[in-house]
């Protein structure tokens, strides 16, 4: 028996699941309000636009997607198995490729802003 | 005396079984809410880089009935993975203090604590009150 | 005292001339205090003595009498008969193979619990003559927990993951190798890291948690296995990460 590098995709999986425990409930309230039609203050373009233009915010933000994206991947990735999809390594690809393009992509808005 | 072993298999009733098992896939399955949430909120910076007449497109379909809905099933899948990740976390960070360990209680009620500020900060700065 | 009659529906299994399990109904005249294996015991000597089963303690210390009591992991010997209604059904322990009626094989947990080294790997031999290995209340309660385990198997018929991959090596074998690594007379984690940090070791875990809610003796095997994990992945980042640093 081999010691696995399983730790390479379970590091990054364990500490999403803790930030978008911590976070994500809140933000998801956020867009909510939005939703409902009461933006909050900071969601209007002149707050948001300004605030996303700080490298350290931006930075942030591309580390909370990614480490979103990716703990969801990991989950869905185990939870298709459970469900009885055997092919573990055609699933584990498209998972991840997808949290790393959605990474991908939000580095380069940021980028943009 | 021949062994002939026989093999049960299950298929996918185990899910059934219990309502623990239940509690689980729905734990799980608050991924898709999560990582789905997130794809839109991506797409939103998208919009957000292309300028004020795309952010508010972005707000417009937010407003759609479709992602109201999306919203309020998120939120409730989102709270579920907090509760359920917070509760787990003693069994995963054991604290020995001394001779005893810290009660596990204590170690998920100070996550949910943390959980609870962090948010009204969250809410606060967005805002929202 | 009193008694109530109930319905037992008993898996049966004969290797030698069944194709596949059937089950089996046995009217049993219970005393309210009775355990589903006074129930077993009963049939057994009083109306089929064909019925196989394990038993031995009838105290949940020896881990003998492991089996599906209304599909739920139990012991024989812990399952009050009070507590069910109506038909109660009892099937060999779920994830294994049957071997005969409620005797499953447990050839693989035996297999695996070897693998783990499940004793005692000094970091310096000692001998005798040098005294005895001196521990605090501390270092005890440290793995105390994980020493409770009776390897009874129902963790493994209660893991969702171990049904779904045989090679996974399981919560009760990868609690033991934890117990002995945090031990402080122990020196052998390593070792131990090569079976219980491989693929079929702890990362085929995905914490559902069913293993420590049916363990009879409250080890709590799934935290066993998220400490291991944890240790584990701390110990790939900083050897890949930062090699130059002594494990």
């Amino acid at each position: 028996m081999t010691i696995s590098n399983k730790p390479i995709v379970w590091g990054p999986f364990a500490a999403g699941g803790t930030v978008t425990a911590f976070v994500t409930p809140a933000l998801i309230l956020l867009t909510l309000l939005a939703a409902l039609g009461h933006a909050p203050d900071l969601l209007a373009y002149d707050r948001l636009h300004p605030l996303l233009g700080y490298w350290l915010v931006k930075v942030a933000v591309a580390g909370v997607v990614f480490l979103s994206l990716w703990s969801a991947a990991h989950r869905l990735r185990i939870t298709c198995y459970d469900l009885g999809v055997r092919a573990d390594v055609a699933v584990a690809t498209v998972v991840y490729a997808v949290a790393l393009a959605g990474t991908a992509a939000s580095m380069l808005y940021l980028a943009r802003i | 005396m021949s062994r002939n072993p026989y093999v049960r298999e299950e298929g996918l009733r185990w899910i059934f079984r219990h309502p623990r098992y239940l509690r689980y896939m729905t734990r799980e399955f608050s991924c898709l809410f999560i990582g789905g949430w997130t794809l839109m909120m991506v797409w939103g910076l998208k919009q957000l880089a292309e300028g004020p007449a795309a952010w508010t497109a972005f707000l417009e379909f937010l407003k759609s009935p479709a992602s109201v809905v999306f919203h309020v099933v998120a939120l409730a899948f989102a709270a579920y993975h907090s509760y359920t990740w917070f509760n787990l976390t003693p069994q995963a960070l054991p604290l020995q203090i001394g001779e005893e360990f810290v009660p596990g209680a204590a170690i998920a009620g100070a996550h949910f604590a943390v959980w609870a500020v962090l948010s009204i900060a969250i809410l606060h700065f967005a805002g929202a009150f | 005292m009193g008694e109530r009659t109930v319905e037992l529906e008993v898996l049966r299994y004969n290797p030698e001339t069944d194709q596949e399990p059937r089950f089996q109904r046995y009217s049993v005249t219970c005393r309210e205090e009775w355990v589903v294996l006074d129930a077993l015991n009963h049939v057994k000597e009083t109306i089929d003595p064909t019925l196989s089963y394990r038993w031995s303690c009838h105290m949940a210390v020896c881990g003998s009498c492991g089996m599906m009591v209304n599909g739920e992991p139990k012991l024989a010997c812990k399952a009050f008969i009070r507590n069910y209604e109506g038909v109660i059904r009892v099937e060999p322990l779920a994830h294994f193979p049957v071997e005969r009626d409620l005797v499953t094989v447990v050839d693989d947990f035996m297999a695996k619990l070897k693998r783990v080294k499940p004793y005692l790997i000094p970091k310096q031999e000692k001998p005798v003559s040098e005294g005895e290995y001196r521990q605090t209340p501390a270092e005890l309660k440290r793995f105390k927990q994980y020493t409770m385990c009776i390897n009874c198997m129902l963790c493994y018929a209660a893991c969702p993951e171990y049904g779904l991959i045989p090679k996974f090596i399981g919560p009760a074998a990868i609690s033991l190798a934890h117990r002995y690594n945090q031990d402080s007379r122990d020196g052998g984690r390593a070792e131990r890291q090569e079976e219980i940090a491989s693929t079929e070791g702890v990362w085929e875990c995905s914490f559902t948690g069913a293993c420590s809610e049916v363990c009879p003796e409250h080890v709590d095997p799934a935290a066993a296995l998220q400490q291991v994990k944890i240790r584990s992945t701390l110990d790939w980042y900083t050897e890949h990460l930062m090699p130059w640093l002594e494990k």
